[in-house]
């Protein structure tokens, strides 16, 4: 992914680490930090692929790179590919949820309540944070946040009414 | 800081039963829970828990079977017809699930409406009108009719007309349910901005994003309050600025 990112900024003009790694991070909202070391050694592998292409060093000695019409090629086809999601049956609020359903020892109702107190104190925080940030980059990661916790507490709204029709069923 | 704490609405061991042939429901059951001035409160919970019951109470829409319920220390129970409607065109706003505007008339016109059937002087009303569509963000649509508005916009005039005046508490069934995530957005900041000036805002929602925007989120249950939590990261930002005027 480190890889795909550098090809990303380097789509923009030739660069160097230093400049590479500050962009980066810039770009992702510091959620990542990078080191200038790592990033040599990427792009040296990526020059070994054919990726990119050692251009020299600039006027202050630092070695640059530019990117090739295959690096180019790569980029484009990693920014248009999906990500495959998959869904986890082996989550803990899943496994908690599930046990207190097939076992007696606290109802499942209590599980779903603190869960749902949780999720809606990190939900108002990352209101909070969305209303103070002006990062563009930080706002993508809160709303991509917000966006799941949304969809948590959806799932435990359903999670407790399908659990309380199934317990209904069985004349508990 | 002392105006912050005026109680505008409470609610007293409220019950709320109806009949449904020889059987009676309990709508609200023991309700006891107040919104003070500058206060936004989410009220939340499944369908049927009595949610809309509560806010139609509260907006003198409907009447309690035992308990009490007050808005600026007005018992709604004991209250008389003429006392009542007075309340609510000069102090209580409400904002409609299906917003109730007039079509034929301009969104100014629909804001000062409920100031006019109270007595107000129509130049002031007209005024008083403008006001609240600035404060709302769209006082150059003034002069449309609600079908030359967006739905965004249209949800904005119902709020204006529910704040216009000198409303003090705002009461809002599910203000965001017809609008897009964006637009649903900018409808939750200005409630939170209507509340941070003064009004006491009650708002029914199954939207957890929106009763996130909430200082306080009372979470109804067959008729009961389930849970009521406090927005930690919200009220402690209260008392910093607080903190700092002083």
């Amino acid at each position: 992914m480190i890889k795909e990112a550098l090809l990303s900024l380097l789509a923009k003009g030739p660069s160097y680490g230093y400049q590479l790694k500050i962009e980066f991070e810039e770009a992702t909202g510091n959620a990542w930090p990078l080191n200038v070391g790592q990033v040599y050694t990427t792009l040296s592998r990526m020059e070994r692929d054919g990726l990119v292409t050692s251009i020299g060093e600039d006027e202050e000695g630092r070695p640059s790179y530019e990117i090739t019409h295959k690096g180019n090629e790569e980029l484009l086809g990693w920014l248009t590919d999906s990500v495959e999601r998959t869904i986890s049956t082996r989550d803990e609020l899943s496994m908690k949820i599930l046990m207190a359903t097939a076992t007696d020892v606290v109802n499942p109702e209590k599980t779903i309540a603190a869960q749902r107190r949780s999720s809606m104190q990190s939900l108002q925080d990352a209101t909070e944070r969305r209303r103070k940030s002006n990062s563009q980059a930080d706002i993508l990661h809160i709303e991509r946040l917000i966006a799941n916790l949304k969809a948590e507490l959806t799932w435990l709204d359903i999670a407790e009414e399908r659990i309380n029709e199934t317990t209904k069923g069985k004349g508990k | 800081m002392s105006s912050k704490d005026e109680v505008v609405l409470k609610f007293d061991s409220a019950v709320k039963e109806f009949r449904d042939g020889p059987n009676t429901i309990r709508a609200l059951d023991s309700i006891d829970f107040s919104i003070s001035k500058g206060e936004m409160v989410a009220i939340t919970g499944r369908s049927g828990s009595g949610k809309s019951t509560l806010l139609n109470i509260a907006g003198g829409l409907e009447f309690l079977t035992a308990g009490d319920v007050y808005v600026l220390g007005n018992s709604l129970t004991i209250i008389d017809t003429k006392k009542l409607s007075s309340l609510r065109c000069n102090t209580i706003g409400y904002v409609f699930q299906n917003l109730n505007l007039i079509p034929a008339l301009t969104a100014q016109q629909n804001v000062a409406i409920p100031l006019e059937f109270d007595g107000t002087k129509k130049s002031e009303a007209d005024e008083l009108a403008m006001l609240a569509l600035r404060r709302v963000g769209i006082e150059e649509l003034a002069n449309r009719t609600p079908k030359e508005l967006s739905g965004g916009q249209r949800q904005r005039v119902a709020i204006a007309r529910a704040i216009v005046g000198p409303r003090q508490l705002l009461l809002a069934d599910e203000p965001t349910g017809a609008l897009d995530d964006l637009t649903a957005r900018g409808v939750m900041d200005l409630l939170a901005e209507i509340a941070e000036e003064g009004t006491a805002v009650a708002v029914v929602t199954h939207d957890p994003e929106l009763a996130a925007y909430a200082n306080r989120i009372v979470r109804l249950k067959d008729g009961k309050i389930e849970e009521v939590s406090q927005n930690s990261s919200k009220n402690s930002a209260v008392i910093d600025s607080d903190e700092k005027e002083s």
